[in-house]
């Protein structure tokens, strides 16, 4: 009992990374068909987000009672700094390539090491301002009125709007450099969040230890996934994006801007891996690269649950994370301890975390050849045509 | 009053010339019938007016405003509700969504507007029957006038019929057609249809006859004689 209870827990908790990581990616590539590659790059930014929101509630006097909670705030934080991101993304790469797959892969790829890149090499306090300006100058003008915004006058206010983000861009970022010294410069290395003090240890519960970060982590997976199944499922956005993803031209000449929809499916697809990066940043360090970890493992889970299909996400991970720990964990010998032994040496030989990663990918392989269309296909009379 | 004017009017599908300088104009209320073969540009000419396809050359002027360079949905907003060929209904909502898609249309959309008008589910009684199955799982007639209830939801000023009454079973092609006829007398929209049925033809005020991507022929259809129907009509 104690035993399965564990190793449930620990599946669980692998798996609602893989999930909350996933999530965005179900909304980007499932429903939109986008093939993002640098949606682990959205997820570094989340966790560089959570670093510098926790160092700005360390540094900044009026905050550090809050210190505490830095977490929570973090997660608002990274929500909006990966969706501005990707939002400018879309704008500017993507749009141009909705039909064309390969051409996103490789755009998007490139995006991914412009990104990581840009991490490395420019200073964190400068990188916040521009973020900041960029979220101001793209959504500022949903603030004012039509009436302001249309004709030549509307030029110059959204000129005057852009002029106004930039201004207060650069400030931000002199603020932040002057305030927080270590952000001030540029640095390749690899950052620590540190997990505020309510968070770290463990609770006890019939003899196991559950670690409470982990708990969080699987807190946040189920509030997203909650949040994100009651907008599309529950609002008027939510059916409008529905309706987008199912049948575009349609849904157009219904009096649907698709345009809009696009930016917020995406908006709110690389939000999402950014309250990824967050759930990330608790587990290690977060550098340049922690992106890449994830990405590959986020594509098979969307795929293994069949593309555009929520339930099938979050049954993928869940299964994928529970393979993880019975396999990469060696859980699978203490449960059958006399199994004969080359069984079990090829099960030891796949008892280390790497080597499970390979046999679950080559499972999912398998799978798929059987099951090319995932756990849960779409169904019904419409899918032939 | 004219509602619809469309002037010189040039549609191509990539290189290949569909539309060739077509003129029509529809007043308030009229009811259009456009006749031709297979694949005289009846269909492209009401993907030109809805904006699914940019034409080239030529105006389309709807309610004074030229509208040649909007896109589809500002196009719906403005009034004009669409009918397509195939229905397209949105598989995997349900009906009652479906039907609540076509408030969008309305100022303020869909998020505004959640009552669906009465007299659908009196012209069409078989979609309260079936308001949480899934648009998709319906037949063909469902679809049919699922589709038109939806475009009609918009409140449109004109709606675009595209052979509403291809490839359904007779007894709801009868329906359809009383359906439309109503519409028409309590709503006062204007309709541009395209059909193959003659009976269904003969309501119309005006025709419209269409070959090559050109109109050849108009009038009342009163004065639609045998001969125009046979060379025109695909019977």
């Amino acid at each position: 009992m104690q035993l399965f209870l564990e190793s449930l827990f620990n599946g669980v908790a692998i798996g609602s990374v893989l999930l909350v990581a996933a999530l965005g990616l179900a909304i980007v590539f499932g429903l939109m068909g986008v093939i993002n590659l640098a949606h682990g790059e959205l997820m570094m930014l989340g966790a560089y987000s959570t670093y510098i929101t926790q160092l700005i509630f360390k540094q900044v006097s009026f905050l550090k009672p809050f210190y505490d909670s830095y977490v929570i705030v973090a997660i608002g934080i990274a929500f909006l700094v990966s969706g501005t991101v990707g939002v400018l993304l879309e704008r500017t790469v993507i749009r141009r390539l909705y039909g064309s797959p390969l051409e996103t892969l490789l755009a998007t790829w490139g995006v991914s090491l412009i990104l990581q890149q840009f991490v490395r090499s420019v200073p964190l306090a400068y990188a916040s301002g521009l973020v900041v300006a960029l979220f101001l100058g793209l959504f500022s003008p949903l603030f004012i009125s039509d009436y302001l915004l249309s004709g030549a006058k509307g030029k110059l206010i959204r000129a005057c709007t852009w002029g106004f983000s930039a201004l207060v861009g650069v400030a931000t970022g002199g603020i932040l450099s002057s305030l927080v010294s270590k952000l001030s410069r540029a640095s390749a290395r690899n950052v620590d969040v540190t997990a505020p003090s309510w968070m770290r240890g463990g609770i006890d519960f019939v003899g196991i230890t559950f670690p409470k970060t982990r708990l969080l982590i699987i807190l946040i997976t189920v509030i997203s996934v909650l949040v994100v199944i009651f907008f599309l499922d529950k609002t008027a956005w939510g059916m409008r994006i529905r309706a987008v993803t199912q049948n575009r031209p349609m849904s157009d000449c219904l009096g649907i801007s698709t345009e809009t929809v696009d930016i917020i499916t995406f908006g709110i697809g690389s939000g999402l891996a950014g309250v990824a990066g967050v759930a990330v940043s608790l587990l290690g360090s977060v550098g340049p690269n922690v992106g890449g970890n994830y990405i590959v493992g986020c594509f098979m889970v969307v795929v293994l649950g069949g593309v555009g299909n929520l339930l099938g996400t979050i049954l993928a991970s869940f299964s994928i994370g529970i393979m993880t720990d019975l396999i990469g964990a060696g859980r699978l010998l203490t449960i059958w301890p006399d199994m004969p032994s080359p069984i079990a040496s090829t099960i030891d030989f796949f008892a280390t975390t790497s080597m499970a990663r390979v046999m679950i990918f080559a499972l999912i392989v398998i799978f798929l050849q059987f099951r090319p269309t995932g756990m849960f296909p779409q169904k019904g009379r419409m899918v032939e045509s | 009053m004219t509602m619809l004017q469309i002037k010189g009017l040039n549609t191509y599908y990539g290189e290949s010339h569909i539309l060739r300088d077509v003129d029509m104009n529809i007043n308030q209320g009229e009811m259009i019938c456009l006749i031709g073969r297979n694949g005289v540009g009846k269909t492209t000419l009401l993907k030109s007016l809805i904006g699914l396809l940019t034409p080239r050359r030529g105006e389309i002027i709807f309610n004074g405003d030229l509208v040649n360079r909007k896109p589809p949905h500002q196009r719906a907003r403005s009034g004009i509700g669409y009918v397509p060929q195939g229905r397209e209904i949105i598989p995997y909502l349900t009906v009652e969504e479906n039907l609540q898609l076509g408030l969008e249309a309305l100022p303020g959309g869909l998020a505004k507007h959640k009552k669906i008008d009465e007299l659908v589910y009196e012209l069409f009684p078989v979609l309260k029957q079936f308001l949480d199955r899934k648009g998709g799982d319906l037949s063909g007639g469902q679809q049919q006038q699922l589709a038109i209830a939806r475009a009609l939801l918009g409140k449109p000023k004109l709606l675009l019929l595209d052979e509403p009454t291809e490839g359904i079973q007779p007894n709801i092609v009868q329906d359809i057609e009383s359906a439309v006829k109503r519409i028409i007398s309590e709503t006062g929209v204007g309709v541009l249809l395209v059909e193959q049925h003659l009976h269904f033809v003969r309501q119309a005020n005006r025709y419209y006859a269409m070959q090559r991507g050109g109109i050849v022929a108009n009038g009342p259809t009163s004065e639609l004689s045998k001969a125009v129907v046979e060379k025109f009509l695909s019977v």
